[in-house]
């Protein structure tokens, strides 16, 4: 049976000292607490939690990047399974500063070699840069893209051509860059 | 222009590797996918697998759009299954509210998600065998039979390919008592299909000098890279969500789960062949079970539908793998975050290493042992 | 008994079996000549969206409510309301834009209509020759009479009359039923008590 995250947490401060770990609670219904590491001491809570006996968690399911604005920081959540003992899952989570030449968190990949891709896919959409990884380049965009998507404060670019049925933003947006409008919205302007 | 002199300075010939790039355009990458290979002659040196032409933006939509509004873009994600994304979608959605699913529409679920299985892993072994220079008559026998459970899709979601069929706490409608006869009629035909599929392949001294002992994937390997699925059965690891996480009614059906023990493409087109017969008998049990009875929960609107605030993850044994769902609210009715962990991408992780040493022939071929699908890849 | 490349005579032996076979049983043919032969479609098989009408195409079940715009998830659907002379709104639509070629065909602004108003159609042969503004469907195209929903899904439409016409007899019942009520309270009303004493 998985430790419980309290359980966890007092093992983690004795194996990896120095770990700065606390417990994020989740939906009482989802029940998945998540395990807040510190950058410095992420790599080792990690060996820790893959190779302990009662934990042995050797497979990274999911790897997540979070962008939360409103509190300025950009997280990453790791979640965690164990093939070999059948238990799961464990969430871990990283936070990093938005700002571009702060956003850096450890890499995971050298311990689990799953997370190669993923964490290529959260360099890619939200900036973070993961120190440590064997080759951090863009994966779904193409190379030259200079922008991260996925960031709440993303603003793509005003190229509207033909949008029979614009709305809301969109609408506001082509108004603005003078793209086309269709001949039903044009005529009928609504008079309030 | 002055070239290398052919006969260098110790009497061998001058050779270099060539860099060529199979893709994006090609016939046996599984939809848009590029691989920049590093070849000395045939063999293959290094591979990169490079994705992102079939990216639609599928997480940042959904941040703006209703719950329910992101189902349909959830049909088109693994284009072949559409029935299971839904159903991934739907378990994260009722894992993270605690809405409770009515049995009838749990078995509903089980029929549609294994009939979903089945069409997956014909048409995979189809394509692999395409892939392998057989143009097509295993292919077209699949879709033969394919086109039945098609049908089936037809008659009850409305669609044949992007059902939209599932709804958070249940399914959209019921199924009448022709459609279930519908459905007994495709299972019971099938396991005469699978045999005469079986003759065409399993013994076939091609298929098998061309599969056995190409792509091999130790199991060290599969565990560390994530991988999940058939592709990691066929290795040897024996995990398989349904068993694990034991969601919806598996807990109540009796299957196996085939294991591997070499993990070459041989292993994983036979895991897939074993995968269909313990398909059919789970759909056996449940259309001799199925209750009567609601199929939606009530509590669940349709319109203005919120989740409570928090975070979680939830995931299903697709026919590809684990494909799971991680989202975030804010206790409102739209996402924060969406975010899906698609099996095919992370499948692709160890490609390089399947296919080390093997010559272009061979790394078509493991990658449609792999089983990808570009829209999941991409997404 | 093994013999070498008895694998392949067997496979061999299925195709050939299948090949003579696609002669003499019609089931093993499974080509159709499209466009002379065509495959009938199931009856509930979803293609794109139409609007219901009852008597004429001026009074539609489309009351311009905006609920479909909302809840469509590619955002194809564009409502004006319609109004009159003096800026009132008619609960009809004056503009109904339906992009063909952004719907995905996914079905949920007929799951949220409250009033029956639109509908999926089952008909595929919808190509055009040019590709931007032919794509909109406008509101003369979506408008169909309601018996050619009943043409197209008998099932679903004796469904959804059966239920508008059950509604329309509970509604029309409890009018009823409230009229008698107040009648009755009226009827049973005490005469109004004497202003002064009759001396």
């Amino acid at each position: 049976m998985i430790p419980t995250s309290e359980q966890l947490c007092e093992a983690i401060r004795v194996a990896v000292p120095g770990a700065v770990i606390e417990i994020v609670p989740s939906t009482p219904a989802a029940a998945q607490p998540a395990l807040l590491v510190d950058c410095e001491h992420a790599v080792a809570v990690a060996r820790y939690l893959k190779d302990e006996p009662t934990c042995r968690l050797d497979f990274c399911s999911c790897v997540t990047g979070v962008d939360y604005l409103a509190k300025s920081f950009i997280e990453v959540v790791y979640h965690l399974y164990s093939v070999a003992l059948k238990h799961g899952p464990v969430v871990l989570k990283v936070r990093a500063p938005r700002e571009l030449d702060q956003c850096r968190v450890p890499s995971l990949t050298p311990v689990w070699r799953g997370c190669e891709f993923q964490e290529r896919e959260a360099y890619d959409l939200y900036g973070v840069k993961f120190a440590g990884h064997p080759d951090l380049r863009r994966i779904l965009m193409w190379n030259e893209f200079a922008d991260h998507p996925m960031r709440k404060d993303y603003v793509p670019p005003a190229d509207y051509e033909w949008e029979p049925t614009p709305h809301d933003e969109v609408l506001k947006r082509t108004k603005a860059a003078g793209g086309i409008m269709p001949p039903s919205a044009a005529a009928t302007e609504v008079k309030k | 222009m002055i070239a290398e002199p052919l006969i260098n300075s110790a009497g061998t010939i001058t050779t270099q590797t060539l860099e060529i790039s199979i893709g994006p355009q090609h016939p046996s990458t599984h939809g848009v996918f590029r691989m920049d290979v590093v070849l000395d002659g045939e063999i293959v040196r290094a591979l990169k697998p490079v994705v992102g032409y079939l990216h639609r933006n599928h997480e940042q939509l959904a941040e703006k759009m209703a719950w329910l509004g992101s189902m349909p873009y959830t049909d088109r994600l693994d284009y072949f299954n559409s029935m299971s994304n839904n159903w991934a979608y739907a378990l994260a959605v009722e894992k993270l509210a605690g809405i409770k699913v009515p049995a009838r529409a749990e078995y509903i679920r089980v029929i549609m998600a294994e009939l979903s299985r089945l069409q997956n892993h014909a048409s995979a072994i189809g394509f692999l065998l395409q892939d392998c220079g057989a143009w097509g008559t295993p292919l077209l026998y699949a879709f033969k039979e394919r086109e039945k459970i098609l049908d089936f899709f037809e008659t009850v979601s409305g669609s044949r390919m992007m059902c939209n069929y599932f709804r958070f706490g249940g399914v959209r409608v019921d199924l009448a008592e022709a459609m279930l006869a519908m459905a007994r009629k495709i299972v019971a035909e099938f396991p005469k299909f699978l045999d005469e599929f079986e003759k065409l392949m399993t013994t076939n001294e091609v298929v098998l000098a061309r599969c056995q002992r190409v792509g091999i994937l130790p199991k060290e390997l599969a565990i560390a890279g994530s991988i999940s699925g058939p592709v990691a059965r066929a290795s040897g690891v024996e995990y398989d969500i349904r068993k694990v996480d034991k969601y919806g009614i598996y807990d109540r059906l009796e299957f196996g789960v085939p294991v591997g023990e070499v993990g070459d493409v041989y292993d994983r087109y036979y895991i897939r062949v074993l995968e269909m017969r313990e398909a059919v008998k789970i759909l056996q049990q449940v259309l001799r079970d199925i209750p009567a009875g609601p199929v939606q929960a009530v509590e669940v609107k349709l319109r203005g539908f919120k989740l409570p605030a928090g975070d979680g993850y939830g995931r299903i044994e697709g026919p590809k793998g684990e494909l799971g769902f991680y989202l975030v609210s804010e206790g409102g009715p739209k996402p924060y975050r969406y975010h899906i962990r698609p099996p095919s991408f992370i499948n692709l992780t160890v490609l390089e290493d399947m296919c080390l040493g093997h010559k272009v022939a061979d790394a078509i071929i493991i990658l449609g042992s792999i089983d990808i699908v570009l829209g999941e890849v991409d997404r | 008994m093994n013999y070498p490349g008895k694998g392949l005579m067997e496979g061999l032996a299925v195709t050939a079996r299948n090949f003579v076979g696609s002669y003499f049983y019609k089931d093993r043919l499974t080509t159709v000549q499209y466009p002379e032969e065509r495959v009938q479609t199931p009856e509930n098989s979803r293609t794109f969206p139409f609007l219901v009408f009852e008597d004429s195409p001026d009074k539609p079940r489309c009351t311009a409510c905006k609920i479909c715009e909302t809840e469509c998830p590619p955002k194809c659907i564009y409502i004006v309301m319609d109004r009159d002379d003096k800026g009132k709104p008619m609960q009809r639509p004056k503009v109904f834009d339906i992009d063909i070629s952004v719907c995905m065909q996914c079905q949920i602004c007929v799951e949220v209509c409250p009033f029956d108003a639109i509908k999926m159609d089952n008909d595929y042969e919808k190509s055009k020759y040019e590709r931007f503004d032919a794509l909109v469907e406008r509101l003369p195209d979506l408008l169909k009479p309601n018996e050619y929903y009943r043409k197209v899904k008998p099932t679903e439409a004796s469904e959804v009359d059966a239920r508008l016409k059950a509604e329309a007899e509970a509604k029309a019942a409890k009018k009823a039923a409230a009229a008698a009520a107040a009648a009755a309270k009226a009827a049973a009303q005490p005469p109004p008590a004497p202003t002064g004493t009759v001396t």
